[in-house]
């Protein structure tokens, strides 16, 4: 359960379905190049509900193949280079939705539903060019009541970072409640975490409600500043002078390889 | 008027907008809207409720990303900003991109929850400073999510009226176009005119938008500013002299 970065990225293999979340959220940037680095490929990869820089990264170094999500941002350091160019190329098939289609995705899983409904939608382009999405009648309803059903998502793999885990191989999230729907609705969690405690995290009734229980755990690695270089919301700001520099390389392909070489392989820090 | 003026007055304004409400939720990336949430509720104490997304300190949720969406399905959320690459007459966004999908040129980064968001909360601000024909389309090359339903749709929000740095227009629902309400000090109807690339509704001698309440303006310089530079640094410093 607790392991290195090298054996919790081993896990995850060609063509998996992995879930990644927002920003905001507590973004696993070190595995993220360690997959790069391990070379795993054909990833569909889920941004939950949207995606950054680590979507970004996996596009330009040839490790995705499919990218569902709501949106692809690098905020102030829009727009995304590499995902720009694959969009060109039509080299990754783009699954776009919104937002609270993909939470309802991964809650239909989570509750082990074929499909969940949802409202909105009706009348945007979203909804004519998804593959799966259905228009149902309300069945409760006598009058017409259109509804979106949204299929069940079941990833192979839900991969964040998070602030604690214990010997246990219990995780606390604290609010970032979405991590624990992830990781329910996931076969299983990959998380790294800043640090990893004694003891076991159900012990303290203030720390239980914002713990994902080991049960739907994977592997753990503790990797301190494991989102660099994006901000962490019990941590570090984001280093917006990398960022920047990213900005930079990552226009033309060339910089963009450079990029990798430099502080994918090479693992430079600044 | 001093670029931060303007930015000033924008953020007065949209105050003004959110008087009524109870809850206004601000997307991470909007400064101009989450200012002005800000200020209304340290002027009015009305919305009562300010959540800004993305932010640690001042977003109340603690079920994840996804309460937003079940709050805004719920009535709970009473106004939300939206912007777009391209806006169109009939108040449909694009947030996906120019061109033909899916390979538009350029892409944007994409819906996010406005397919969603903008059926569901009843004052949705259209918000976008650049009002040029590039971005206020007749129609918008992809519907990220659309300005009107048909009746038969489940739809208990929309589009209130559209803010640029030019000018205020209202949406009417029924007849699914805007009416310029007023023209901001720096432009004129000729400017709105010759930059607006969708036909709207207007007055000849629609008036100009009044210029922002000084006691607002003080408020925001002296008690709201610490707040916003606390959630959006790097906008504050445009803004604030200190």
């Amino acid at each position: 359960m607790l392991t290195s970065i090298e054996a919790l990225t081993a896990h995850i293999k060609d063509g998996f379905k992995l879930a990644v979340p927002a920003d905001y959220s507590g973004i696993a940037m070190e595995a993220t190049r360690q997959i790069i680095r391990q070379g795993t490929k054909n990833l569909h990869l889920i941004g939950v509900p949207t995606s950054g820089l680590q979507a970004e990264l996996l596009i330009g170094a040839g490790c995705v193949s499919i990218f569902e999500s709501s949106a692809l941002t690098l905020g102030e350091y829009n727009p995304a280079p590499r995902f720009s160019a694959a969009i060109n190329e039509g080299s990754v098939k783009i699954v776009d939705a919104t937002c609270p289609a993909i939470h309802a995705a991964l809650q239909a899983s989570q509750k082990g539903l074929p499909f969940m409904p949802l409202r909105g939608i009706i009348g945007s382009d979203i909804l004519n060019n998804h593959p799966d999405w259905k228009v149902i009648q309300n069945p409760f309803s006598d009058t017409e009541d259109k509804i979106v059903a949204i299929p069940a998502i079941q990833p192979d793999a839900a991969l964040f970072h998070a602030p604690l885990a214990d010997q246990e191989g219990n995780v606390w999230v604290g609010r970032r409640r979405e991590q624990i729907n992830m990781a329910q609705a996931s076969k299983t969690a990959y998380v790294t975490v800043e640090k990893i405690i004694e003891g076991n995290l159900l012990d303290d009734e203030e720390l239980a409600a914002g713990v994902l229980p080991s049960l739907y755990v994977g592997a753990i690695a503790e990797v301190p500043s494991g989102t660099w270089p994006l901000a962490f919301w019990q941590g570090g700001s984001e280093d917006s002078e990398h960022l920047n520099l990213y900005k930079t390389m990552a226009a033309t392909e060339e910089g963009f390889n450079e990029y990798l070489q430099k502080f994918v392989y090479s693992g430079e820090k600044s | 008027m001093t670029a931060a003026s303007q930015k000033k007055a924008l953020i007065c304004f949209i105050a003004k907008l959110l008087r009524d409400c109870n809850h206004v939720a601000v997307g991470a990336s909007s400064p101009i809207p989450g200012a002005a949430a800000l200020l209304a509720k340290a002027v009015w104490s009305s919305p009562r409720h300010v959540n800004i997304l993305g932010s640690t300190k001042n977003n109340f949720f603690t079920n994840g990303s996804q309460e937003l969406f079940d709050c805004a399905a719920q009535g709970r959320i009473d106004a939300f900003f939206l912007g777009g690459g391209q806006i169109d007459g009939a108040a449909n966004i694009n947030l996906m991109g120019r061109g033909e999908y899916p390979l538009n040129t350029p892409r944007w980064p994409g819906t996010f929850g406005s397919a969603y968001l903008y059926f569901l909360i009843p004052k949705v601000i259209l918000f976008r400073e650049e009002h040029t024909r590039r971005v206020l389309v007749d129609k918008v090359d992809f519907i990220s999510a659309p300005g009107t339903s048909d009746d038969n749709t489940y739809r208990t929000g929309g589009p209130f009226g559209l803010l640029t740095n030019k000018a205020f227009f209202k949406f009417n629902k029924n007849e699914k176009r805007f009416s310029l309400k007023s023209i901001h000090s720096n432009s004129s109807l000729e400017d709105i005119l010759d930059n607006t690339g969708f036909a709207f509704d207007y007055e000849k001698d629609t008036p100009i938008t009044a210029a922002p309440d000084p006691e607002l303006l003080t408020v925001l310089d002296n008690e709201v500013s610490a707040k916003i530079k606390d959630v959006y640094p790097q906008f504050a410093q445009t803004i604030f002299v200190n």
